[in-house]
């Protein structure tokens, strides 16, 4: 489904603060792979990310999806195929509009806008289909700005907007950090079922260790703009947290100095 | 009540520039200075075509001149990067110039004796009265507007344009091009400016090259007075807000001058005061009510 081929990237070049974010990654995603990313502060992962995205253009290599060559489109021109969602949740909603006319604009996605009425009658039925399974109780406020709600739930409606229309890749950056743990687990979940309904091809970008080797099918580990791991199936479900940091110890020749990962880590083995 | 009735008239003429003013200033979040130039750019082009025997088509074309300059400031923003008031400013700049060449390079026109939309209006309804056939007719223009753009603000297109004033990044992600919307936006808006001047110069009959000094400030005061009155609620009403107080500004000008409140060379002075307040008061409203609260706070410590 997605193939990235030697894309390197780098950040402010001729200057001395001129830094190599991506150094030649190769990887293929296969149509039905849900990929966790994992990979301490600048290791390269959101850049990966921003690159298949459209961020910025890429200094070298291909990216294709679905057969389609991205390299050089415009953001907005991607967005038809790829859904993304970022650490903040204020990022994906406008919100001074209502829930109904976000989630209409994110149903338009890929269909040519024009003066045909901006959100029909058998719109808002669908919408109603889709929050209900959210448990959030948000089918009955269509007519809510978004400004007014939760961070989770503003997260919550932002997935759903960005599988409205079913992409041909989700890009998930850490979309739970921003979130309390409670409604994190609960969106992590969201997010799983949508993923497994769908058959969407997906990467998540994590920092914690244990959910990254249990949710998906396969993990990838990035480290200085590389990809020092790519493990999956069998390899992958014997794989235990402990024996992650010590691989990663040894392919990046450091200790994993990521506070967030130990605090994490920490907190599994006490539990 | 002559007075009463032809600012009126004026302010639903004038409220069709504040309708323009709104979709940039609050729809799209641009505060956008072209207005200045495209206002008489309309009354220009209006003035000019209507002397050569064709009001309608004057009203036409003015109103494509205007919805050009809105597209050239959409692009001197989105595709040259400059900011977007600077951007306003030298399109406003530019079409003075083009102003003085539509008039001939004269500085005013006049209309007196050339057919008018509001010539032709009242002669063939000359059953009523000159003032409440242009009353009326003022009415129905400002009405057709208002109905028209809330519409637009109902299609995929409307929803486009509004989402790109909330949330740039959100758009783009929805695979929306947020130059295009603005450039849309931008040119619907000064679109509706010019078309508010091509009226002016038939209504008034005469086209003045400084008639659109100041303008945007009448602009943004209307809105806000429309705010004031209705609150800040969704696009529909916020255009009808808009277009209300351009008439209650018209009507409030028109007290203060009759009952010489103040003369008439200080009108901009105070439209940039009611502006300055307008904006103010929310303002100062925060500020009392966390002073109340901080002395709350303190009340409750000390017991």
């Amino acid at each position: 489904m997605l193939t990235v081929e030697n894309v390197s990237k780098t950040f402010l070049p001729g200057t001395p603060n001129s830094r190599l974010a991506l150094n030649n990654v190769s990887l293929h995603l296969e149509a039905d792979d849900f990929v966790t990313v994992l990979g301490s502060n600048g290791a390269g992962k959101s850049t990966l990310f921003n690159a298949i995205c459209g961020n910025f253009l890429t200094d070298t290599g291909q990216i294709v999806l679905d057969g389609i060559d991205i390299t050089n489109l415009p953001e907005h021109k991607r967005a038809k195929l790829i859904g993304c969602l970022f650490q903040d949740p204020l990022k994906g909603t406008a919100p001074s509009m209502t829930i109904e006319e976000n989630l209409s604009l994110a149903y338009l996605r890929g269909t040519r806008r024009g003066f045909g009425i901006g959100i029909k009658k058998r719109d808002i039925e669908f919408f109603k289909s889709i929050l209900t399974p959210l448990g959030m109780g948000l089918e009955n406020r269509l007519k809510t700005k978004i400004g007014t709600l939760s961070g989770g739930q503003r997260q919550a409606i932002t997935l759903l907007m960005a599988t409205i229309v079913t992409p041909k890749l989700l890009l998930l950056d850490e979309h739970t950090a921003a979130l309390d743990p409670q409604t994190a687990k609960k969106v992590l979940s969201i997010t799983n079922t949508i993923v497994k309904k769908d058959h969407i091809c997906t990467m998540m970008i994590t920092h914690n260790i244990k959910s990254a080797l249990e949710i998906g099918n396969r993990t990838i580990m990035m480290d200085d703009g590389h990809i020092i791991l790519d493990i999956k199936g069998r390899q992958r479900e014997e794989m235990t947290v402990e024996k992650l940091l010590s691989l990663y110890s040894a392919e990046s020749k450091k200790g994993f100095d990521n506070d967030r990962i130990l605090l994490s880590t920490q907190k599994d083995r006490f539990s | 009540m002559n007075v009463i009735i032809s600012s009126f008239q004026l302010g639903l003429l004038y409220a069709l520039m504040a309708l323009g003013v709104y979709i940039a200033f609050r729809v799209l979040n641009i505060p956008d200075l072209t207005v200045d130039g495209s206002f008489t750019l309309g009354l220009a082009v209006s003035a000019v075509l209507s002397i050569h025997g064709h009001p309608y088509l004057g009203i036409l074309a003015a109103t494509a001149a205007g919805a050009l300059a809105g597209i050239c400031t959409g692009l001197l923003h989105t595709k040259v990067k400059i900011h977007a008031i600077l951007s306003g400013i030298l399109t406003m700049t530019a079409l003075y110039s083009i102003n003085l060449f539509i008039m001939g390079s004269s500085a005013n026109i006049s209309l007196m004796g050339a057919p008018t939309l509001f010539s032709r209006f009242t002669a063939t309804f000359s059953f009523m009265s000159l003032d409440i056939a242009r009353l009326a007719l003022c009415f129905v223009l400002c009405v057709i507007v208002t109905a028209l753009l809330a519409l637009l603000f109902k299609t995929k297109l409307g929803l486009s344009i509004r989402a790109t004033g909330d949330n740039e990044d959100m758009v783009r992600s929805s695979s929306i091009n947020p130059d295009f919307t603005k450039c849309v936006a931008l040119s619907v808006s000064n679109a509706c400016v010019a078309l508010s001047g091509a009226f002016i110069a038939q209504y008034q009959n005469f086209a003045d090259i400084s008639s659109g000094s100041g303008m945007i400030i009448i602009g943004l005061a209307s809105v806000i007075i429309g705010e004031a009155v209705f609150g800040k609620r969704s696009v529909t009403i916020g255009l009808i807000s808009a277009a209300v107080g351009s008439i209650a500004y018209r009507m409030i000008m028109a007290i203060a001058m009759q009952n010489k409140f103040f003369p008439t060379f200080a009108l901009k002075l105070v439209s940039a005061i009611i502006v300055v307040i307008a904006l103010a008061i929310p303002v100062i409203q925060q500020k009392m009510k966390d002073n109340k609260i901080r002395k709350e706070a303190t009340l409750h410590a000390n017991r």
